[in-house]
């Protein structure tokens, strides 16, 4: 039973994965990369990663809905409902993946798999997280400030009107009034 | 405790009784909503409950719209999406002690269906290929990046003060007080994400009467029945994860614990009715203000409130 749903669920993510390419719109193909990424996190929980699982689909599919935002932010106004092809530069990008492709199959077929030492953890989620963050703590959380101030950094210079034009510079003042840049 | 891996659910059989008390559950809180309506304008309390059904038989023979130009694959999957979302979300809901399928990660799984709301809500603003319906899409999306991370972390509060992803373990560890009782910040937020997500109240400017519906203007017959129908059992499936995170799953005396979970949801769905005439409907760019500046460091100071409890305490509830 879990090997048909595994080999099912595979072909699915593979079959979405190629439709990407193949469908002549661009929603069609995110909501195709959507559910191939669906289907492998589906994968994960059937082999007993069901943390990793569920964040892939959730990562995934929010990442989808976020992409449609900026599709029509940057392309205009819609034209995902525009038949366009969903490749460019086809002859380069075929030779590319076709190489990508057969090192990473010769990849898998090559090296020598260690066989299983020990018995799988009882709960793969603390594991998981001991075995990423155990030693590493120091540098995650490091990390993470840099990211967030990155992020805050990269919005206040891209906003056109923020808060400190609407509240003043120490934003004291009381006042979100349209005409003070409030409303838009 | 730590989670073991394993299925413990009551198995799929128990789907249909779910779906048969979902759609009971949805029809009661549309109900209710009717008789509101109905109050608020001068017609008989009793007459306005029983509109949800005359709704539901005139949308099952009315005539679909077809849009030009529409992406019609797409529209279905946006339509259809909703009420499987609310479905999947109820398979880890805990109806006694047990949930249909009970998965070790089920605070992350409705997490994820969460998100999934966002695609499917945009497909169907998107996808009949009109301007008004496709504002709905996008209002929705941004109303999504204000109310979903403090959603987030109003779900981890539970989890970390239970120890487990698994609801069953979040139950468990609700012997004591209640959670809403000790992190009602979490539960607030909570609140207004279900609302976000079944796109009501404060938060259904994707649906808003200004944009002639949003979303749902070019959707009609059988579809629209879905796509409202998708909305309320969203709805209730918000008010049915509340009880096992907040509310103490199926404690309570006298009664069986699934009735228990019955009644609790039940209360929570009339509360969400209630809330919603009485709110009104946020501008989305105003909200995500809001979203970010006052609910987010609301939702992370009450989690660090249930880290330091949690820590002090010794870890082990």
């Amino acid at each position: 039973m879990t090997d048909v749903l595994f080999w099912s669920l595979s072909v699915v993510a593979v079959v979405a994965g190629v439709t990407v390419f193949v469908v002549d719109s661009m929603a069609r193909a995110t909501y195709a990369l959507a559910v191939s990424f669906v289907a492998v996190g589906a994968t994960l929980v059937l082999v007993g990663s069901d943390y990793l699982g569920a964040v892939t689909v959730l990562m995934m599919v929010m990442e989808m809905a976020v992409m449609a935002v900026y599709m029509v932010m940057f392309m205009g106004m819609n034209p995902a409902l525009m038949p366009m092809s969903m490749v460019h530069d086809k002859r380069l990008a075929i030779a590319v993946s076709v190489a990508v492709f057969v090192l990473l199959s010769a990849g898998v077929l090559a090296v020598p798999w260690p066989s299983r030492r020990g018995v799988p953890a009882v709960d793969p989620t603390t594991e998981l997280g001991r075995d990423l963050m155990g030693d590493h703590m120091l540098v995650m959380m490091g990390v993470s400030v840099v990211m967030v101030a990155t992020i805050v950094a990269g919005l206040v210079l891209a906003l056109h009107r923020g808060r400190y034009q609407r509240f003043g510079d120490d934003l004291r003042t009381r006042s979100g009034h349209p005409r003070h840049g409030g409303g838009r | 405790m730590p989670d073991t891996a394993g299925d413990d659910g009551l198995g799929p059989i128990w789907v249909l009784p779910l779906v048969v008390v979902a759609i009971l559950l949805a029809l009661a809180a549309a109900g209710l909503d009717g008789a509101l309506r109905a109050r608020s304008s001068g017609r008989s309390a009793l007459s306005g409950s029983a509109s949800p059904l005359a709704e539901v038989a005139r949308l099952l023979v009315q005539r679909r719209r077809r849009t030009l130009n529409r992406d019609p694959v797409l529209h279905q999957v946006g339509i259809l999406g909703l009420p499987l979302v609310a479905l999947l979300m109820l398979t880890v809901v805990p109806i006694g002690d047990r949930p249909v399928l009970d998965l070790p990660v089920g605070v992350v799984w409705f997490n994820a269906l969460d998100v999934v709301v966002w695609a499917v809500v945009w497909l169907a603003g998107w996808a009949p290929n009109s301007d008004f319906a496709l504002i709905g899409g996008y209002r929705f999306l941004a109303l999504a990046m204000a109310y979903e991370l403090p959603l987030m972390f109003a779900l981890t509060a539970p989890a970390v003060a239970a120890g487990s992803l698994r609801l069953t373990g979040v139950v468990a560890a609700q012997g004591g007080w209640w959670f809403a009782v000790w992190m009602p910040v979490a539960f607030a937020v909570y609140l207004l994400g279900v609302a976000g997500f079944a796109v009501w109240g404060p938060l259904s400017a994707p649906m808003g009467a200004d944009l002639a519906g949003g979303v749902l203007v070019e959707t009609s017959g059988p579809d629209r029945l879905l796509l409202l129908g998708g909305r309320y059992l969203l709805l209730v499936a918000g008010a049915a994860f509340a009880v096992p995170m907040f509310l103490g799953g199926g404690g309570g005396p006298l009664l069986p614990a699934w009735l228990w979970v019955v009644v609790k949801t039940a209360a929570v769905l009339a509360a969400l009715v209630l809330l919603r005439r009485r709110l009104p409907t946020l501008r989305p760019d105003r909200f995500l203000e809001v979203g970010w500046v006052v609910l987010l460091p609301a939702a992370l100071v009450q989690l660090l409130v249930v880290a330091i409890v949690v820590g002090t305490s010794g870890g082990d509830s």
